[in-house]
């Protein structure tokens, strides 16, 4: 164990995910927030800190987001913070929860995700493009599709994939979906449907990426002693890792995300983990693109470099599969609130190794699970491992 | 979702409550103009281009000649040290084909853009750029091209002095 | 290397550019109850905190103390008080305005919390803290269900 105190959850809460909310933000995070108190049968003046984690500031359209939220965040006069680091902030702020509590200097914290990228008309697209730099990347009319395009190519031709390989991940996740319950786009379709649809830039095509949205998430995780005294079905944060790589990521060979490997060994030492696809019983790897699946799944060290495609196409990674992939339904299928979408997996974890999960519930008794988010100019790696 | 709970929060609207106002809401355009400095190492890059030269900036600690120049490296975080030019060759290491504007609206030309190798630079040390005279179907990992430039007088010291990078075509026997 | 005396970017290397994006905001559950309420009743709303026996002005969906939900919508009136003011004589580009505008946060006896507004039908010399004012609506043709539906606070006396 690291740190001084062992840290469980012992609450989740999550929002709809859909397009467009009237909620303001304010008013999902508090949704998200009391909807994990009330799972974790306790009350705002039980929580001694607070962590907000929420993406840029221009999807929102409010700058010092992180403080405009702060009240429906349930910081009211609390220690507060707010995290941010681009797309893996959803994994990262429990992880900012959980050494507010394993220092010793908390033995409670409320951890709340927010996006409401609806505010940003007609698309968020056009924020994203502030995101790369301004003098050497912007005046070539940048669109974020880009950089994933750029690597999801190179992916391709670095191990020979095809495009209906990685195809199979959106139609798995979508489908996952289905059945749950604040789904945004669960649907059943097919290899072909995705092969079909819409190119926008090469080989990124309309069905290979997740859908902008409105939404919100959050857990209540509490001390060891805390725990003991108010469940028996506890969740353990047993490891924590992270990590960013070289922000000139036009100088990586980007078919491999080394900087998710970093932050999966770190997490793995902290938990203990020696073999990981052996011990990890299943996994909610960041998918906003259904090629990121099969890339993260490599940098977790779920399976060999370049094997990914193929455990997905000998259905290895359905639910009822030897090792569940993004049994939620992932980004793909449920939506992608940045942060928020980032803590519904870890919500998504807890539920599953709780046996809660309802319809989505893998078989088996899993005991250990992972969650992994990804984020920034394609070098941040931030991962969660959950035990019961 | 947890089976336990049975009501999920959230009212979901259409883009046509907007459009139609049906929903109120408030709108708003920042009017925020920046003047992002250039910087010691990319100032320098950008006076380069201008004379129609690509320059690296160099670390004799781990050897690394680096594209975009940077005043320090980041592997040895020390000063880099010298200036080195690089060709305006290099071969294609990723690229894609794109349909989408920055403001993601459709485009009926695509934009054929790529991660390009430089010549002379240190491993992985890719540009980003858009590739031209070429058509979409021949593009190639590995295939090497040349920097087109546009003519001396219309360079002003910016990213778009390079035109765009084109196929170099193998000489015949 | 010292860039210290230049304080226009503009006198060296630089780009040009901007973060273009626009913006639409939904006024949420609890907002849309209130900018209604001043659109179609030219009424100022509050929301009671049954739990901390409060009326929270503007009306928020949750009490920030305790975490109730709130349900209750209560009329605080459109007459309340000046808690304090500044008179700004400069736009936000930072040109030098015409005339003054006073802006002031009005408080309401029935509710904490409070509205910023503009203070009109006084002169700067006249305005006072703890001045009692009442709000002036646009008339309801006008109105948008939008803060500035309230045109301004005028002084009551």
């Amino acid at each position: 164990m690291f740190g001084k105190k062992r840290v469980a959850i012992v609450g989740a809460g999550l929002t709809l995910f859909r397009r467009r909310l009237k909620e303001t933000g304010k008013e999902l995070s508090y949704e998200a927030s009391k909807m994990a108190l009330d799972a974790a049968g306790m009350e705002l003046r039980d929580m001694q800190s607070v962590v907000l984690g929420t993406a840029p500031d221009a999807f929102d359209g409010v700058h010092m987001k992180g403080e405009y939220l702060a009240d429906g965040a349930g910081a009211y006069r609390k220690p507060y913070t707010r995290v941010f680091v681009g797309g893996g902030t959803g994994v990262f702020t429990p992880l900012a929860g959980w050494w507010h509590v394993a220092s010793g200097q908390f033995d409670s914290c409320l951890v709340v995700a927010e996006e409401k990228m609806s505010s940003c008309y007609p698309h968020p697209q056009y924020a994203f493009t502030t995101i790369f730099d301004p003098i050497l990347e912007r005046p070539l009319g940048m669109n974020l599709i880009w950089i994933f395009a750029l690597e999801m190519h190179r992916y391709m031709h670095k191990h020979g994939i095809k495009k209906e390989d990685i195809a199979r991940v959106s139609v798995k996740n979508k489908g996952n979906a289905l059945d749950h319950p604040c789904a945004q786009l669960g649907a059943k379709i097919t290899v072909e449907d995705v092969l079909n649809s819409e190119v926008m830039a090469w080989p990124v095509q309309r069905l290979d990426v997740s859908p902008t949205s409105d939404g919100g998430a959050a857990l209540v995780l509490v001390s060891e002693d805390v725990a003991k005294e108010i469940t028996d079905d506890p969740v353990w944060i047993d490891g924590a890792g992270w990590c960013i790589d070289s922000t000139l990521w036009t100088n990586r060979d980007l078919y491999y995300p080394d900087y998710v490997e970093c932050a999966a060994r770190m997490a793995y030492k902290m938990a203990g983990i020696k073999n990981p696809p052996k011990e990890i019983d299943l996994a909610e790897p960041y998918d906003p693109f259904d090629y990121k699946e099969l890339h993260h799944m490599e940098g977790l060290l779920l399976c060999k470099k370049g094997e990914a495609p193929k455990l997905t196409a000998e259905g290895v990674t359905q639910r009822d599969g030897d090792l569940p992939i993004n049994p939620s339904g992932g980004l793909l299928g449920v939506g992608n609130p940045i942060a928020a979408a980032g803590l519904m997996k870890v919500c998504e974890i807890f539920w599953q190794l709780r046996g809660e999960a309802g319809k989505r519930q893998i078989p088996g008794d899993p005991r250990t699970g992972l969650a992994q988010a990804w984020g920034d100019l394609m070098q941040y790696g931030s991962v969660i491992v959950l035990r019961r | 979702m947890s089976e336990k709970i049975k009501d999920y929060r959230g009212e979901a609207l259409k883009s046509a409550d907007f459009k139609e106002g049906r929903v109120p809401t408030e709108k708003c355009r920042p009017k925020a103009k920046f003047a992002w400095s250039a910087g010691i190492a990319i100032g320098r890059f950008l006076e380069e281009l201008k004379k129609g030269k690509i320059i690296a900036s160099t670390c004799s600690k781990c050897g690394r000649i680096m594209v975009p120049p940077r005043i320090y490296c980041e592997n040895c975080f020390k000063p880099t040290d010298g200036w080195k030019y690089v060709k305006d060759t290099g071969t294609i290491n990723t690229y894609s084909v794109s349909y989408l504007a920055a403001d993601a609206s459709r485009l009926k030309e695509p934009i054929l853009v790529a991660i390009i190798d430089l010549d002379g630079a240190s491993k992985n040390m890719g540009l980003i750029h858009k590739l031209g005279e070429v058509d979409k179907d021949e593009i190639k990992f590995g295939m090497k091209v040349k920097a087109v430039w546009k003519p001396k007088e219309e360079r002003v010291g910016a990213i778009t002095d390079i035109k765009y990078f084109k196929p170099i075509k193998e000489a015949t026997p | 290397m010292s860039l210290d005396k230049i304080t226009n970017p503009l006198h060296i290397r630089h780009w040009l550019g901007d973060m273009e994006a626009d913006y639409i905001y939904t006024l949420g559950i609890a907002g849309e109850h209130f900018f209604k309420e001043i659109k179609e009743n030219g009424r100022i709303m509050g929301a009671k905190c049954p739990r901390c026996n409060v009326v929270i002005v503007p009306p928020r969906m949750y009490c920030e103390k305790c975490f109730a939900k709130l349900e209750e919508w209560v009329d605080v009136g459109t007459k309340g008080t000046i808690h304090t003011f500044t008179v700004a004589t400069i736009d936000v580009d930072g040109k030098k305005l015409k005339e003054p505008v006073i802006f002031a946060l009005v408080k309401f006896e029935r509710g904490c919390g409070g509205l910023i507004h503009k203070i009109g039908e006084t002169k700067t010399k006249e305005v006072k803290i703890g001045m009692n004012v009442e709000a002036v609506f646009k008339p309801s043709f006008e109105r948008k269900a939008s803060i500035n539906d309230i045109k301004y606070f005028k002084p009551t006396e």
